[in-house]
């Protein structure tokens, strides 16, 4: 049950399905502002299906998204301009260096004083020397530092992370996450966070959903959750999870 | 609809064209190598052909109108690609963009490129072989614009086949204008052909075209009524095309090759 809180984020009832397959199974949360929420589970389970919905990438079969009390389906433009992403499966245009990247989508999302907030970005995450390098030539976590500025062009509402430090080393990483904690307290965004980093899961996220098969099996704060369910960490606990749902869709 | 976005899909484009010589010489250099050899054609025929006809404006005039509509259809349709070969769809259709300021800034690039060409293929006419556009007079300017809005209504259809068939379909965009030619009466009237091609011709905005073309070459006017049906079918063919291609886009949103676009299929 959803409460009557003020959300940035609002999915009832969300259903995917590919043919017979239902990749996303009556799925139903929120995000509140100033909250950052991890969507957890094994490969397959339906993270990314979900995240492509709220994204409207992808149409689901039945339910809701409201983001920022906007109806996607209804008013998609205005639902998407208070939103904004980071994936590891999207890269940005390699033949764009990184400033031209972040300027041709901050116009996308009509960013205000656009010269003044890249440059802001580009110190913020360490892209100044790379300014004028093209993107593809970047590390694979220099692309994901400037996946991150794209993402926090039009300081979101919502921004949805899809693994965000997947390929950041260590020290980076925690940088990163600080500054998303950072700019999360400011009380006006939520996240959606996937990764399957346990420990950053626990150091970053107020509250966890584990999706199965397309469904939410299991909720709460990702400090108490292995207690309260007899594991010994949240990675137990995860795993746990993921072999009983492999043994529940082989019994299916 | 938004000005900066379509902005941003235009600046995009200026970034590429200005770092990029490759993709600037195409523009220029295909259809400049077209005027030159069918104007040393044009020019050998009237040298040894005793009919009164002169070939400058009846065939190197042809070739200049039929590769404008070529170059306005490819290029919005290489707009288009450069989200393909960079796989950047998924992060436009996941932003604010409308899926009409992504048309109508494929529209905008299209325009100015394909107006570059054109200005290279006049200049380069005139110069070289004598052919001046003002001896078709006012009517270059129907000409143009019929052309003009068959090949956006051809860029936007094969955009539309582009986003349903995935990256492999390039090869099947690219001969789109020559499987047309034959009927479109380019060179020669479409009375020449069978009858069932004339058939398909009469169906062709561009046939319209060059009929007219021949028509005022040939000191008999423009058939203002003729060129109108090539005009309205123009129309109707972008308005068709648009349609197609927002079908297009609600079908991969609602099966979700949009975001598995380098599978080409979600089966």
């Amino acid at each position: 049950m959803i409460p009557p809180v003020p959300c940035v984020l609002k999915v009832e009832r969300l259903e995917k399905s590919f043919g017979d397959v239902r990749a996303v199974d009556g799925v139903s949360f929120h995000v509140a502002p100033g909250e950052i929420v991890g969507l957890l589970g094994p490969n397959g389970a339906g993270k990314t299906t979900t995240i492509n919905m709220i994204l409207g990438v992808l149409e689901p079969s039945a339910g809701q998204i409201e983001i920022e009390g906007v109806d996607l389906a209804a008013e998609r433009t205005k639902a998407l301009s208070c939103t904004n992403f980071a994936a590891v499966y999207a890269p940005l245009p390699g033949n764009l260096t990184v400033e031209q990247n972040l300027r041709v989508f901050g116009m996308l999302y009509a960013v205000e004083n656009l010269s003044a907030r890249i440059e802001k970005l580009l110190a913020v995450y360490d892209l100044l020397r790379y300014r004028r390098t093209k993107a593809g030539v970047l590390s694979s976590g220099e692309q994901t530092r400037l996946s991150l500025a794209k993402a926090m062009l039009n300081r979101p509402r919502l921004l949805l992370l899809d693994e965000p430090t997947a390929s950041i080393d260590p020290s980076s990483a925690r940088d990163i996450r600080a500054g998303i904690a950072k700019f999360v307290d400011n009380g006006l965004c939520g996240v959606l966070w996937t990764s399957h980093n346990m420990y950053e899961v626990q150091a970053v996220c107020d509250r966890v959903l584990f999706l199965s098969h397309g469904r939410i099996v299991l909720e709460g704060d990702p400090k108490t959750l292995p207690e309260e369910h007899g594991a010994a960490t949240l990675d137990d606990l995860f795993v746990n999870v993921a072999q009983e749902a492999l043994h529940d869709g082989g019994r299916r | 609809m938004n000005a900066s976005r379509i902005g941003a899909i235009v600046l995009r484009m200026f970034y590429l064209y200005r770092g990029s010589p490759q993709r600037v010489f195409p523009i220029f250099i295909f259809v400049a190598i077209d005027i030159l050899v069918w104007g040393f054609l044009t020019r050998y025929l009237n040298s040894v052909s005793h009919a009164d006809l002169n070939f400058v404006p009846a065939l190197l005039g042809a070739v200049l109108l039929w590769d404008f509509l070529t170059r306005v259809m490819q290029q919005l349709t290489m707009t288009l690609f450069e989200d393909v070969w960079t796989r950047n769809f998924f992060n436009f259709f996941a932003s604010p963009l409308r899926t009409s300021e992504y048309l109508i800034g494929l529209l905008i690039v299209a325009v100015t490129t394909s107006g570059l060409s054109l200005v290279v293929m006049i200049i380069l006419a005139q110069i070289a072989f004598g052919l001046s556009f003002l001896s078709y007079g006012v009517a270059i300017a129907p000409f143009l614009m019929v052309l003009f809005v068959t090949g956006i209504a051809l860029g936007v259809a094969a955009a539309a086949l582009v986003l349903r068939l995935g990256p492999a379909s390039e090869w099947l965009i690219w001969p789109i204008p020559m499987l047309i030619s034959p009927f479109a009466g380019v060179f020669y009237p479409v009375t020449v052909l069978p009858v069932w091609m004339q058939a398909i011709a009469l169906i062709l905005p561009p046939s319209y075209v060059f009929e007219g073309m021949r028509s005022v070459v040939a000191g008999q006017g423009l058939p203002w009524d003729r060129l109108a049906i090539g005009g309205a079918l123009a129309v109707i063919y972008l308005v068709l095309a648009c349609m197609f291609f927002f079908a297009v886009y609600r079908t991969v949103i609602r099966n979700g090759l949009i975001a598995r676009y380098s599978a080409e299929t979600v089966s």
